[in-house]
């Protein structure tokens, strides 16, 4: 196998349960060594593409390739290619750190002796030797998730797909998983994540693929997705309950990342006075709705409400007032 | 942290003993047993405290024509190997319900490893309560008449219905969405043996029961079981035994493997 194509590549992925669409035709390229996130809200189809890559799962239609291996007519060779992280943890709470590890590394095929001694390296190295001898439902929730990731590598492979890694997790362990995962990629291992931070995916990937309703809706650089929808962002606060419906209302699809409670609202803009002035007189005629305005630098949330008309970070409460 | 991530990529070696994966998965499913306290005392404690219930308060009551602890200790055995049993559908459809079945599937690790070493598990946590079982039962009277060989074909026959058995929790782990609903199963199995000569013979239930009594598995295993330890001539119910045993490992091994396919997806 030549190593000038990509390691993971995805065409038209198509997937439905019962009826439900959740992939609608993903294309998906992954070079060597690379992090590609795939970012988007619940039910945006992120698992379920992991799951196909992963060969746990299969496409209705499309195909898809790991390092030259078809996911379906060659799982086996894919197989000994990947690790999965999903996300659920997969160690078990009642063995030990230690156990856990080398019943992995058996399971990977090495002989006792060798299972042992990589348990005790990835221990080590994922700072985890201390707690080794304790059964893990004594541990803290990032260091269950690092043991899992750390079971993921037992064999060493080429693609690491990780699920969510950092959900649920601590802002001293999500860091600690961030530099696990630098460190993967910077030797050469290529990573597939997914995640629902945005901080995340600007933090670690190369390249980001926001999902949205089971497609791909942007694919690039942090700062190419940034770029795309203008590099600022004009926060505004309002007076009165009456003066936020106003305008929202004249800003139509502009608007972006409404409180109706806090009465602010965001706009895309370039920045310029002469944007900023010309955009106030337009929504503001009587020049009484307005209170203040600030205009700061576009963030990925920035990005994904105007890929998605989602806000990102809020998903679940976008959930809750749909029903 | 670095130098253990930073190696090269190595390929999972090729060729993989399924025997050697069926082995550690099977350690993996005992040392999770032994270590579920909760568990453990319940599968060890229930049925002693089953059977002190049955010879101490309900034996006074029952005619059987025999010590009725004597009569009755085949029957506990039953019980308590359908109950323990019954377990392995809460383990199964927990490693499903969690993370560990889809990494174990995404190296490519045999499905009849996974479930056989629950399997296995369930054979071995079923050896330590039978023998729980018979010791206490000998405590307080139980008398068999059997000579070394005839224990042993009754640990086989015995043996052969806690894998029958086994297998039909295990297909039932795969196909419930999860370990509560796994649960009630214990409930299902461990019922099936009040509807037998496992307790009181069959001859005193009603008549609409007799025909299901009498033909059910755990009839044929608890007389095949008792006239081994008593000495008694065991009739066709060895054969049935052994019958209803294979062909409930057959069904249910193939069902557990297809349905692990089908929930693959």
């Amino acid at each position: 196998m030549t190593y000038t194509e990509p390691v993971v590549e995805a065409h038209g992925l198509v997937k439905a349960f019962g009826g439900t669409p959740v992939l609608d035709g993903v294309d998906l390229r992954v070079e060597r060594g690379a992090v590609l996130a795939l970012l988007g809200p619940n039910g945006a189809g992120k698992t379920t593409t992991v799951r196909i890559l992963a060969t746990l799962s299969r496409a209705d239609a499309g195909t898809a390739r790991i390092a030259g291996f078809d996911v379906v007519d060659a799982r086996r060779e894919v197989r000994r290619r990947i690790s999965l992280t999903g996300q659920f943890a997969a160690v078990d709470d009642g063995q030990t750190g230690r156990e856990n590890l080398v019943m992995t590394a058996r399971l990977w095929g090495m002989a006792p002796r060798a299972a042992r001694r990589r348990a005790d390296e990835l221990l080590e190295a994922f700072d985890l030797a201390d707690a080794a001898g304790r059964r893990v439902a004594t541990w803290s929730g990032g260091m269950r998730r690092r043991l899992d990731v750390a079971a993921g590598l037992v064999g060493r492979p080429e693609v690491i797909f990780l699920d969510e890694p950092t959900t649920g997790l601590d802002l001293r362990s999500r860091r600690r998983t961030w530099d696990l995962v630098a460190d993967l990629a910077g030797g050469g291992t290529t990573v597939v994540l997914t995640t629902q931070y945005l901080e995340e995916a600007d933090r670690l990937a190369g390249r980001i693929a926001v999902l949205d309703g089971g497609r791909i809706v942007a694919e690039g650089s942090a700062a190419e997705l940034k770029g795309r929808i203008g590099e600022q962002r004009l926060d505004l606060s309002l007076t009165t309950p009456a003066a936020f419906d106003a305008v929202v209302a004249r800003l139509g699809p502009r608007a972006a990342g409404g409180d109706r409670v806090r009465l602010t609202v965001g706009v895309p803009t370039d920045g310029s006075a002469l944007h900023v002035r010309a955009l106030l007189d337009e929504i503001d005629p009587a020049r009484d709705a307005v209170a203040t305005f600030a205009v700061h630098a576009a963030t990925l949330d920035d990005v994904f409400l105007a890929l998605t008309g989602r806000a990102a970070s809020e998903p679940m409460l976008k959930e809750t007032a749909d029903v | 942290m670095s130098d253990a991530a930073r190696l090269p990529a190595v390929l999972r070696p090729a060729p993989r003993s399924r025997l050697v994966e069926g082995r550690v998965l099977a350690v993996r499913c005992i040392r999770l047993t032994r270590r579920d306290a909760d568990a453990a005392v319940m599968a060890l404690a229930l049925p002693v405290m089953l059977m002190l219930l049955f010879v101490y308060l309900f034996g006074g009551a029952i005619s059987t024509g025999t010590e009725y602890v004597t009569y009755v200790v085949p029957g506990v055995l039953l019980l308590c190997v359908g109950f323990g049993a019954a377990s392995t559908a809460v383990s199964v459809s927990r490693d499903l319900a969690g993370g560990i079945a889809d990494r174990f599937r995404s190296m490519d690790v045999s499905p009849v490893a996974l479930l056989g070493g629950q399997v296995v598990a369930s054979v071995a946590r079923n050896a330590v309560s039978t023998a729980l079982v018979v010791v206490v039962a000998l405590l307080i009277g139980f008398r068999p008449h059997a000579d070394a060989l005839h224990w042993l074909a009754a640990v086989a026959v015995l043996g052969l219905f806690v894998v029958a058995l086994s297998w039909l929790s295990t297909a039932f782990g795969v196909l419930t969405r999860s370990p509560e609903a796994a649960g009630g199963f214990s409930f299902f199995l461990s019922f099936l043996s009040y509807p037998s000569s496992a307790f009181v013979p069959v001859a005193t239930m009603p008549g609409w029961l007799g025909p299901f009594a009498r033909n059910q598995p755990v009839t044929h295993v608890v007389e095949t079981v008792r006239a081994l330890l008593l000495d008694r001539p065991v009739g066709t119910h060895a054969a049935w035994a052994l019958g209803w045993s294979v062909a409930l490992i057959v069904v249910f091994a193939a069902a557990s493997g297809v349905l692990y396919g089908r929930r693959a997806r």
